[in-house]
């Protein structure tokens, strides 16, 4: 059948077309077509490792970070603790100096207290003794001006004797 | 990756798409076209029996031609140039009109003869390298993929890192899908020296068939001159690349036992032929069938000579021509697919003897 014999003038046609074909997209299409659709895969695969790599240093960098500060804070907790230590051993120290303080004084104040009241009091002693000593000698010179009130007193003095 | 790669896909799908609409016009327009030539052919041979002059146009449609007839009148047809060889008179190119007289007979010209598409001088037929139709039409074929494919690869380097932009976005989902559907997990590793190959191949047959649908053009992929070039490429490249696997698994099979070897043996050696015969055969039958059915469909209006066949059936073809244009992507992809498998099978490494 003619549709199944191939005819001669087609045949040499197409193989030289077509050759020529190949060898024209070959060189001035695929090349640069592949060749930039390789160098943009390429460029995408970079960016995205670029990505990953960046994501990678920020998340190394993240807990960097949260290492130092938690450095910083554990290193602030210790300043404060000294610091507190510190500021309540002082505190002791003078509440102790203080009350040492306050002791002294008031010891020292209770034996001058002491040391005055025993003035004072051989003080009052004498005083009242000297007082004794003159009401007696009023009241005797008031008491013996009479002869009834000496007989009296004799024999009053009398009477104990007899009694003892 | 995987967003990456179906992104190309709903491109792909878009282009088709506008195809498609571009297509369906062209297949009314086609059948306007056609049914005015079948008509007219109808009319002048009024008395003969109707189906066999349907069948003759037809396979005038499907064949290739010396004229270029788009419609009647007298500027319709463009006579292509003739160009034939013989011994005894060398080279002689001039125009196919020379054929026909003013009644559109069919003469003799300086001993040369137009029968049935072959020319003879005397009794001898001549070497013929006219531009035929199918010539006119590969030319043009191969003109607009230089074009379309150059403006994609100059895009290329206009828009360097920058993101695809008209023709280039249209194309570079189908190089990618080329590329990475058909021939790198066919060919393997080794792929990038046969991809400009199949391109071309995947491209050519492509166009071709696209072609081919158009409204009063030639029926370039159906033709078996072409498919069996095609086929030819791919036989030889395949066989020229085999590489000592290749030539030892045809040869001498491992692990099959020494009575088998002598029927394995003549089945390999015809099954490096068959692989080639069968890519030709395929791509001619499904392109030409295609254009026989939508032809007989047509044919139909003229055979009822009825306007309710005549509707029906353009309907038909209208339904046919969408499948066309499927069977136009889908013969690009099995043939390029075929050709990368067997290329694969030449330069696979095997690591084991099986």
């Amino acid at each position: 059948m003619e549709l199944l014999t191939p005819g001669t003038g087609l045949l040499f046609w197409q193989v030289v077309v077509f050759a020529a074909l190949f060898f024209l997209l070959s060189k001035m299409a695929w090349k640069p077509i592949l060749s930039s659709l390789k160098e943009r895969e390429t460029s995408i695969q970079t960016a995205l490792d670029s990505a990953e790599k960046a994501k990678a240093e920020m998340a190394s960098l993240k807990s960097d970070n949260e290492k130092l500060l938690k450095q910083a804070r554990e290193e602030r907790d210790h300043i404060l603790r000294d610091a507190r230590e510190a500021a309540n051993r002082i505190h002791d120290q003078a509440q102790a100096d203080a009350k040492k303080n306050g002791d002294r004084i008031i010891q020292d104040a209770k034996a001058v207290i002491n040391i005055e009241k025993q003035a004072a009091l051989r003080d009052v002693r004498t005083q009242v003794a000297q007082f004794s000593l003159e009401i007696a000698e009023k009241l005797i010179k008031k008491n013996l001006a009479n002869d009834t009130a000496q007989k009296e007193l004799v024999n009053s003095f009398i009477k104990e004797l007899k009694l003892n | 990756m995987q967003t990456y790669l179906k992104k190309p896909f709903s491109l792909v799908k878009s282009a088709f798409l506008t195809l498609v609409v571009y297509l369906c016009l062209g297949a009314i327009l086609s059948s306007y076209a056609q049914e005015e030539h079948v008509s007219d052919t109808t009319r002048h041979e009024e008395g003969h029996s109707k189906k066999v002059k349907i069948s003759a146009v037809i396979i005038e449609h499907v064949m290739d031609n010396h004229v270029w007839h788009f419609f009647d009148g007298h500027y319709g047809t463009l006579h292509l140039p003739v160009i034939v060889y013989s011994t005894e008179r060398g080279l002689d190119i001039f125009s196919s009109g020379h054929f026909f007289d003013e009644h559109h007979q069919e003469i003799t010209y300086d001993g040369y003869k137009l029968e049935h598409n072959k020319i003879h001088r005397g009794d001898k037929e001549v070497l013929d390298f006219s531009i035929t139709k199918n010539v006119m039409m590969l030319f043009i074929n191969a003109g607009l993929l230089l074009i379309v494919m150059t403006s994609v690869a100059k895009a290329y380097k206009r828009n360097t890192g920058k993101a695809p932009r008209g023709l280039q976005s249209i194309m570079e989902p189908v190089v990618l899908f080329v590329k990475d559907e058909i021939v790198k997990p066919n060919i393997g590793p080794k792929y990038e020296k046969y991809l400009p190959y199949l391109l071309t191949l995947f491209f050519f047959i492509l166009f071709g068939n696209l072609l081919g649908l158009l409204p009063g053009s030639g029926n370039l992929t159906g033709n078996i001159a072409v498919t069996s070039t095609l086929a030819l490429f791919t036989f030889l490249i395949t066989n020229f690349s085999g590489n000592k696997n290749y030539w030892r698994h045809i040869l001498w099979t491992p692990g099959v036992p020494l009575p088998l070897r002598f029927i394995i043996l003549p089945v390999e050696i015809i099954g490096i032929f068959t692989k080639p015969f069968s890519l030709m055969i395929r791509l001619f039958a499904a392109i030409t069938a295609g254009h026989i059915v939508l032809l007989s469909l047509l044919g139909l209006t003229f055979i009822f000579r009825s306007w309710f066949v005549g509707f029906g059936s353009s309907i038909f073809v209208l339904f046919i021509s969408m499948i066309e244009l499927l069977v136009a992507g889908i013969q690009a992809y099995v043939f390029t697919l075929f050709s990368s498998l067997y290329i694969g099978m030449a330069v696979e490494e095997h690591g084991h003897d099986h």
